[in-house]
């Protein structure tokens, strides 16, 4: 015979094989559904773990003098850095100060984005004029424009919401026009056909589904304009954030640059949960996947 | 009887490359039109050109003012409510009520506070379907909106079409690549071949239709000749 299939040229093989039976291979098929007596930690304390992990070990170390004061103080001294600074108002004063110019920033570059993007995305002389000359500013890294800033807006605190009105442009400018051109040809001939104009157009099909690409942006430009404040503060500040930093640097206090920085973290987290829990309430309509349990 | 759509030297050209060549098409008031043809045969363009998609056209064409269309997919915007796409672009405040009577009318006026992600693909061509109707149209636009559908669905959905256009009595202009439901369906089969209309028939079998008729049979066999499919070969996908 000179043609055999290959189920019978595996077959003796197998019958010959003095290793456990492999005629059918089968698999057990295990439910996921709940099941009173599996013991399941809830998903926050599952997601906490790590980070209370780390200030544990970070505690630890410090505690038992392996990290030096010096080098970075422990997370007690921290915590009673914040309170003092809370108590005599310097904290709450600074982070006003910095909460402004980030506010400030944001909504200046925010307004030019939303602006640009949709000019260069609604039509198609806005693309030609506007969508190069952003690519090209867009290689110049923004932190490198800061002493251009001071030569044009001085050292007091415009250069510094310019910088952050910057850092808040790109990322939601090119996520909106990204959105606005990834629109659904079909949907917007649907549309047409069912007698919208273009108004109508704009608002019921085209922002709609430039909206889940815009809130990426935002994310994005929150983070961006905390990172550009950091900077920015660092520039001759007589208040914020950065003057508390820059002003510890200057007596060796790790412990308040480190408090500054927990600061600026936790600003950034908590703009981070605003803009999903603001997801979440917009998009509902999209079906997800939400991962595995 | 008047005309409720017409063609006169209706023709489209992509690039150089003619899609449509001189094109005379009548509809009448209230007829049930299928247009068969393989694809690429210039049924898709025509239909577009007739729901005023598309206007680079050379010709005259004069179709009636409330028109409307369902596609393949059903197209609907899946950041609103089903009851509001229904109503979308008509003109006023999006009237719930009107929204409700359309999608009871095909059957899923439970749905109506629903995403449209949430529906399967049979209820959202009914949607699509509610949604074209709701306008009062006297001309329905409707390409392969079958198409993506299975067999039992399908099958609904094209009893679903027939009643609402006997209840509505707007003419229909109906693409697809499926014999049987244009049979099914349509008072006029045409067969475009390479942008022109090689043939018509038309089908005055009572309703509603059987598909084991022997007078279907044959008009089918005959669609199937001119389309050239050739029997013999029936069951090997051409």
């Amino acid at each position: 015979m000179t043609t055999r299939s290959p189920a019978t040229a595996v077959l003796p093989e197998q019958s010959a094989d003095p290793g456990p039976p492999a005629a059918t291979t089968r698999v057990t098929l295990r439910g996921t559904a709940k099941s009173g007596r599996r013991l399941t930690l809830p998903r926050s304390v599952r997601r906490s773990a790590g980070p209370v992990g780390l200030v544990l070990l970070w505690f630890l170390t410090s505690a038992t003098g392996v990290l030096p004061e010096s080098v970075l103080a422990s997370p007690v001294d921290v915590v009673n850095q914040a309170l003092e600074l809370t108590r005599n108002g310097e904290l709450p004063s600074a982070i006003a100060a910095s909460g402004r110019r980030a506010a400030v920033g944001f909504l200046i570059g925010a307004s030019v984005a939303l602006s640009l993007s949709l000019l260069a995305g609604l039509f198609r002389l806005g693309e030609d004029v506007i969508d190069s000359s952003m690519g090209m500013f867009r290689a110049i890294p923004w932190v490198g424009l800061i002493p251009l800033f001071i030569v044009w807006f001085g050292i007091e605190e415009t250069p510094k919401i310019a910088l952050v009105a910057l850092g808040v442009t790109y990322p939601l400018y090119f996520n909106i026009y990204g959105g606005i051109r990834s629109t659904d040809s079909q949907l917007v001939e649907a549309a047409r056909m069912m007698g919208l104009g273009r108004l109508g157009l704009i608002r019921y099909v085209i922002l709609p589904s430039a909206l889940p690409g815009a809130l990426v942006g935002l994310r994005y430009a929150l983070s961006t304009a905390w990172l550009a404040l950091v900077f920015a503060e660092q520039v001759n500040a007589d208040a914020g954030l950065g003057y508390l930093m820059s002003n510890a640097q200057q007596y060796f206090r790790t412990d308040v640059i480190v408090l500054c920085l927990v600061v600026y973290a936790l600003l950034g987290l908590a703009c981070d949960f605003a803009v999903r829990i603001l997801s979440r309430r917009l998009l509902t309509w999209r079906a997800n996947f939400e991962g595995e349990a | 009887m008047t005309n409720s759509v017409e063609t006169r030297g209706l023709s489209r050209s992509f690039d150089g490359n003619t899609v449509l060549h001189d094109l005379d098409l009548d509809i009448r008031e209230g007829e049930f039109v299928a247009l068969l043809g393989h694809s690429g045969c210039g049924k898709s363009t025509l239909l577009r050109i007739l729901a005023g998609l598309d206007e680079e056209i050379g010709g005259e064409v004069t179709v009636p003012a409330r028109r409307s269309a369902a596609f393949q997919s059903p197209r609907l915007l899946p950041w609103l409510k089903v009851w509001r796409n229904v109503v979308l672009g008509l003109p006023g405040r999006p009237d719930r009520a009107l929204a409700l009577k359309a999608l009871d009318e095909v059957g899923i006026a439970d749905r109506a506070t629903l995403w449209p992600k949430t529906l399967s693909g049979g209820q959202a061509q009914r949607v699509s379907l509610a949604r074209a109707l709701v306008r009062e149209p006297e001309l329905l636009l409707l390409d392969e909106p079958f198409g993506a559908l299975d067999a039992l669905t399908r099958g609904k959905v094209q009893q679903l079409v027939a009643e609402l256009w006997r209840r509505h009595g707007c003419a229909i202009l109906l693409v697809t690549h499926d014999v049987e439901e244009a049979l099914l369906l349509a008072d006029r089969v045409l067969v475009m071949d390479e942008g022109r209309i090689a043939h018509e028939l038309s089908v005055d079998l009572p309703r509603p239709r059987d598909l084991t008729a022997p007078e279907f049979v044959s008009l089918r066999a005959r669609l199937l000749n001119w389309l050239g499919v050739n029997r013999t070969l029936e069951g090997t996908p051409s």
